[in-house]
């Protein structure tokens, strides 16, 4: 339910929408920001964590005796350190066996155990004097193969959920899901052609360039201090007091700035550990991953493979949709497939659709949200399927799916009915767009796809408070991940009516603020957002009332208008307006300090959409692909601070170049990862890209005061099918299989031309 | 292996240290002078955000250890700004907002520089190869483009 | 260096020449090797110069790609070579890296080997007991592995004088444009006659077996022709022929195998030209 009546469309900001200096620029610029690894606290140790090296063996005994002698060696955790406090709740559970392993480790990388030392060659020294008596067991990496029949099983205790009657033997299948409506079956009876395909995508990682790092100081009080990169420090408090059985209020912790998250630092893997060696060596403890375990042991994002099968009337319109999802999650249940199925056909208006998914396990890290986590996969499937149907229906594809397109009381593919949305609007945007008619060069091919994403609220809590001079305090819970402190501080001027600089915000410990949920799902801007305008406003009443008692006026009388209180008409009196300056430096004779807060749990996020354009060109030789040309069109509601909303447009865009072009988790064999860094994990870089044109549509959102809509995740759903589209055109060859790497492109080539020669 | 004393020089000033004969110099930097400008991203030399100068050339301080800076002349981004002015790149980032998270920006700046210092006026694509040992992955690069060639000609107008 | 050679002779333990440190440094980091002894070779004066040697260069063992890239009169002469050295890492890496490192890591990817082999050019090796000056192709024996002894040091890379009408160029393929070990290398140098025709030729690979490999038969294909279409048709088959790839994580035997041959045809016509053929 919309929190606020007015209506956004109509109002006119002053500050909003302006592109100023962000608040913590210059200490990003000059090197003094303070990320995770920067933290330092006197006497500290270093941890360092020994990982398994079987992709899943049973941990049969650990000896420590060895390590513990060595000089310098403070403490050693294992297993037995962390006695189970989750009560039975199995996602905690989970949590709590992926970041110290128990009777198996489930995959290489896995933490078995942690040092504590005085440096950090002893620590290495010691994590090699730790012995382990492992059982080597069969393994699996491949959804597909981890769904067979026969598979090796990663726990017994898993019997597929969400299926009649529920199997009475263990396999690596969770849970099945199913979404839709209508009937697919009589759907596709009254379709003139039908394209059904299978695809498959590898498993990425988001390539933060920021490894996790904690700083931990735990005494034997109970009590406990964390400094830590993280997009939730309220989640890190709260999980970690539960592994550990803490009281929630004996933990501080504090975000650091973060140097990219992309929902790989929604949950925890090093914090835990690093305040179990603190309280055992009772000082303080550095964890910082290094590059190769950030690959191996926090999370990536799925792989998956699904089935799309799509049926059309020759007149262009959609009669069923069909998708079959399987997503492995890693070791442990909860791959997004549930948001993968929910998503596929979520751009379409459709009256019989059906999208089945099954969440699998296998024996590979457990995988963390990534951007839109699920959606970009099947987005991939779908917009495939849907870009070759419009050719064989001889539809451009963009009308195809502009006759088809999800609009303002279309029946969502997942349940809710939609209501105002801006997938047409970026569709119409896009035919008009100069990109949509220029020329393409030999080798060329131009491809494009839409995507959509939920967006989050969730629980906010924000205060504001107006310093004696006039100026505002406002302290988030919601680490800034990309320059939300400025987009906060834009939001509490616009409604305070000050100027941008006058406004300062910080991102508070947990001891300072109620909870907040974790910065993900596109949420900040829009949660945080309209919590920091409840704030103001709240702060506006008592400024108001403030000024109603210097008056001797009733509170009722007085408005508030661009930072000032007024007499609300001629009735109520001549006086000239008060600035917030002088009200705040009348406080503390008025009552004291005047502050605005606001807490909820933040509902009403617009869903968002985007069409992408692209132009590839391949080199028929060798497989190479270029991209030479990129547009985005995405709907932002409305862009608090434009150039953070491009900034999330071309990120999300680039990510998706890269998921779809070269990135990918490879395993050999003996189910070990073989490229756990960056020079074999081939994220784009500068010389790799286009510029990436920017389209920002303002659709309002009736939910958000303002009309925010989430921009973070969508940006990253159209591009892998986008472009699979250009490539697959510049090729001549539809490419069904991500990442399309230059090896797999002259395969389908060699094949297609072998295939012709047959003909 | 024991320890070994060094003479450099970090931005200017004349620094001392004693470090371990296979400690890098990103370490001697963060753990020992308090230099944390320099980021680890990956300690193998393919992210370069721990870039910083030796006697005027780009390099991961990754590579290098803390004993072969002695002698030598280290720039890092702490000494990028002059005194209380911003290096145009520095201001440029920020007013094209050419950063997201932050992390891979000081290493960005120094490379920026280093490649300025060569190259003033370079095309968009000798930019964009400039700057391919520095990964970033917020950004998708764009904004950081047009920040450099803006700060490039800002530079050659002044 | 004397003392450079005696000191790595005498150690008993894990012994380490440092020179641009690009390589050595990431395996210390990872914990892949634990040194009882590294040698840092840059401040021997020998190792940091480029010198005019008879008519061609000496490039001392420790002298980095981004001063490679400097010398006018090296990349006029040789712009196959330094456009491969230059390949190698980032602009940071090029700051550091060396040829000799390179060539003494002895992986079969490193991208200025096939250039030198191309190039036909020697090393000065400097051991325990005196010089000796071996081709560039004798160096790497297997992946990891090379023919130097114990206490040896290559102390320089020679590059001989170029006959007039001479060019080489070097490509690779690499699956986004910078950052990458080459999953196909391709080293070639020509000579022309004045009519234009190969009088002579090099081409050498890399990635495509454990060591780079000259192909004498590709060589074959081109001298004697103007390089038309059927010479490097003949050029590129000889190219795969001679490959021995595997299938792993930067690329299929298949696609090298078949790239090998691309890149040939195409790093023959950049030698050309600038060979001066038209």
């Amino acid at each position: 339910m919309p929190l606020d009546s007015t209506q956004p469309s109509k109002r006119d900001f002053s500050v909003v929408g302006t592109r100023p200096l962000r608040p913590d620029g210059i200490d990003k610029v000059t090197g003094r920001a303070k990320f995770g690894a920067d933290a330092t606290a006197p006497g500290m140790l270093v941890g360092r964590i020994l990982r398994s090296p079987h992709a899943h063996a049973r941990i049969k005994k650990i000896d420590t005796r060895k390590a513990e002698k060595l000089p310098g060696v403070k403490a050693i955790v294992t297993r037995e350190d962390f006695p189970d406090h989750t009560n039975g709740d199995a996602l905690l559970y989970d949590v709590l066996y992926n970041i110290m392993a128990r009777e198996k480790a489930l995959y290489e990388g896995h933490a078995v155990a942690a040092v504590a030392a005085v440096d950090a060659r002893t620590a290495r020294e010691a994590l090699k004097l730790i012995k382990i008596d492992y059982e080597v067991l069969p393994h699996v990496t491949d959804v597909d193969e981890a769904m067979k029949p026969g598979a090796p099983i990663l726990h017994s205790t898993i019997f597929t959920d969400g299926v009649e009657p529920k199997p009475k033997k263990p396999s690596n299948i969770v849970r099945r899901y199913e979404f839709g409506h209508g009937d697919v079956a009589a759907g596709f009876k009254q379709a003139d052609i039908v394209v059904e395909r299978t695809f498959k995508t590898e498993a990425t990682h988001q390539g933060y360039i920021e490894p996790h790092a904690c700083l931990a100081n735990a005494g034997p009080d109970g009590q406990a201090e964390l400094w830590v990169c993280t997009q939730g420090h309220f989640m890190v408090r709260d999980t970690c007091a539960r592994l550990l059985g803490m009281d929630i209020s004996k933990l501080r912790v504090t975000a650091s700035e973060i140097g990219g998250g992309f929902g790989g630092k929604t949950t925890v893997f090093i914090e835990p550990v690093a305040l179990a060696l603190s309280r055992k060596a009772n000082r303080p403890v550095k964890v910082v991953m290094s590059r190769d375990e950030v690959f191996k042991a926090s999370g990536p994002t799925s792989s998956t493979s699904i089935d799309v099968k799509i049926g059309v009337k020759k007149d262009g319109r959609i009669v069923a949709a069909d998708a079959t999802l399987r997503y492995q999650g890693g070791a442990f249940a909860g791959s997004p497939v549930e948001f993968g199925a929910m998503t596929a056909f979520a751009c379409y208006d459709l009256e019989n659709v059906r999208a089945v998914g099954y969440d699998v396990v296998t024996n590979r890290p457990k995988q963390a949200a990534y951007r839109a986590p699920g959606a970009p996969m099947s987005a991939f499937a779908v917009e495939s399927v849907i870009e070759e149907l419009a050719g064989k229906l001889g539809m451009t594809p963009i009308d195809f799916r502009i006759k088809n397109a999800a609009r303002e009381g279309t029946h969502s593919s997942y349940g809710p009915t939609y209501g105002p949305v801006g997938l047409l609007a970026t569709l119409e945007k896009a035919k008009q767009h100069p990109h949509f008619k220029a020329p393409l060069g030999p080798n060329q091919g131009r491809g494009m796809a839409c995507g959509f994403w939920f967006n989050f609220g969730g629980q906010t809590c924000v205060s504001l408070n107006v310093n004696n001079d006039g100026t505002v305090a406002l302290s988030v819970g919601t680490p800034d991940i990309g320059g939300s402190r400025a987009s906060m501080c834009l939001m509490a001027a616009e409604e305070l009516g000050i100027p941008y600089d006058k406004v300062r915000a910080i991102v508070a410990d947990t001891s300072s603020l109620g909870y907040n949920d974790v910065t993900d799902g596109s949420r900040v801007t829009f949660s945080t957002g309209m919590a920091t305008i409840h704030a103001a406003r709240a702060a506006i009443k008592k400024l108001c009332a403030r000024a109603a008692q210097i008056w001797g006026i009733p509170e009722e009388a007085v408005t508030w208008e661009k930072g000032y209180a007024k007499p609300a008409g001629p009735n109520a009196g001549n006086f000239p307006p008060l600035s917030i300056a002088e009200i705040a430096a009348q406080a503390g004779a008025t009552g004291g300090p005047i502050a605005g807060h606001h807490e909820y749990s933040a509902d009403g996020a617009g869903v968002s959409f985007a069409t992408h354009i692209v132009d590839a060109e391949v080199d028929p030789e060798t497989g190479a692909t270029k991209i030479v040309r990129y547009t985005v069109l995405q709907d932002a509601g409305k862009a608090v601070h434009p150039s953070y909303v491009e900034g999330q447009f071309q990120g999300g865009a680039v990510q998706g170049i890269g998921w779809a072009l070269n990135e990918e988790y490879i395993y050999g064999k003996d189910g070990r990862l073989q490229n756990a860094g960056f020079l074999d994990y081939r994220i784009p870089v500068c010389s790799d890209l286009p510029m990436i044109d920017t389209v920002i549509l303002e659709i309002p959102n009736p939910g958000h005061p303002y009309g925010v809509r989430g921009v973070g995740e969508t940006s990253i759903v159209p591009p892998l099918a986008a472009i699979a589209n250009s490539v697959s055109a510049a090729a001549g060859v539809r490419m069904t299989s991500l990442p399309m790497s230059p090896p797999r492109i002259l395969a389908a080539l060699e094949r297609q031309a072998m295939k012709r020669a047959a003909e | 292996m024991s320890a070994i004393h060094v003479t450099t020089k970090i931005n200017g000033d004349v620094v001392e240290y004693v470090c371990e004969a296979d400690e890098t110099l990103l370490d001697v930097l963060r753990n020992r002078l308090g230099l944390t400008g320099a980021k680890e991203g990956c300690s193998t030399g393919d992210c370069g955000a721990c870039s910083v100068t030796i006697d005027g050339r780009l390099t991961c301080s990754c590579l290098v250890l803390g004993a072969e800076a002695d002698g030598c002349e280290v720039g890092t981004i702490e000494g990028m700004a002059d005194g209380e002015e911003l290096h145009p790149l520095q201001r440029k980032f920020l007013e094209h907002a050419a950063l997201q998270c932050g992390i891979c920006t000081p290493g960005i700046l120094v490379a920026a520089k280093a490649l300025l210092d060569k190259n003033p006026k370079p095309t968009e694509t000798e930019v964009r190869f400039g700057l391919a040992g520095n990964l970033c992955r917020c950004t998708g690069y764009d904004k950081i483009v047009r920040a450099v060639m803006d700060a490039a000609q800002e530079m050659r107008r002044a | 260096m004397k003392q450079a050679t005696t000191l790595l002779a005498k150690e008993k333990g894990k012994a380490f020449i440092l020179a641009g440190g690009t390589d050595l440094l990431v395996r210390l980091r990872t914990g892949f090797i634990e040194p009882d002894l590294v040698v840092d070779i840059k401040r021997i004066g020998a190792t940091r110069a480029i010198a005019g040697v008879g008519g061609g260069f000496r490039i001392g063992a420790a002298v980095t790609g981004a001063e490679l890239g400097e010398h006018v009169k090296l990349v006029k002469a040789w712009p196959g070579v330094v456009e491969a050295a230059n390949l190698i890492g980032s602009k940071q890496v090029q700051g550091r890296c060396t040829m000799t490192g390179n060539l003494c890591n002895a992986s079969p990817a490193a991208d200025s080997v096939p250039a030198l082999v191309a190039a036909a050019a020697k090393v000065v090796i400097a051991g325990p007991k005196g010089k000796r000056t071996i081709p560039v192709e004798q160096v790497p024996t297997a992946p990891g592995k090379t023919s130097l002894k114990k206490g040896e040091i290559i102390e320089s890379i020679l590059l001989p004088k170029r006959p007039p009408r001479s060019g080489d160029a070097y490509l690779r393929f690499i699956p986004r444009t910078e950052m990458d070990i080459a999953v196909v290398g391709v080293g070639v140098s020509v000579t022309l006659d004045p009519k234009g025709v190969v009088t002579d030729a090099r081409v050498a690979l890399g990635a495509v077996a454990p060591t780079v490999l000259l192909v004498p038969e590709a060589a074959k294909a081109l001298i004697g022709t103007k390089m038309d279409k059927s010479a490097l048709d003949k050029l590129a088959a000889a190219c795969s022929a001679a490959c021995r790839p595997i299938d792993d994580k930067r690329g299929t035997r298949d696609f090298r195998i078949k790239v090998a041959g691309v890149l040939a045809r195409r790093a023959a016509q950049i030698a050309r030209k600038r060979a001066g053929g038209k």
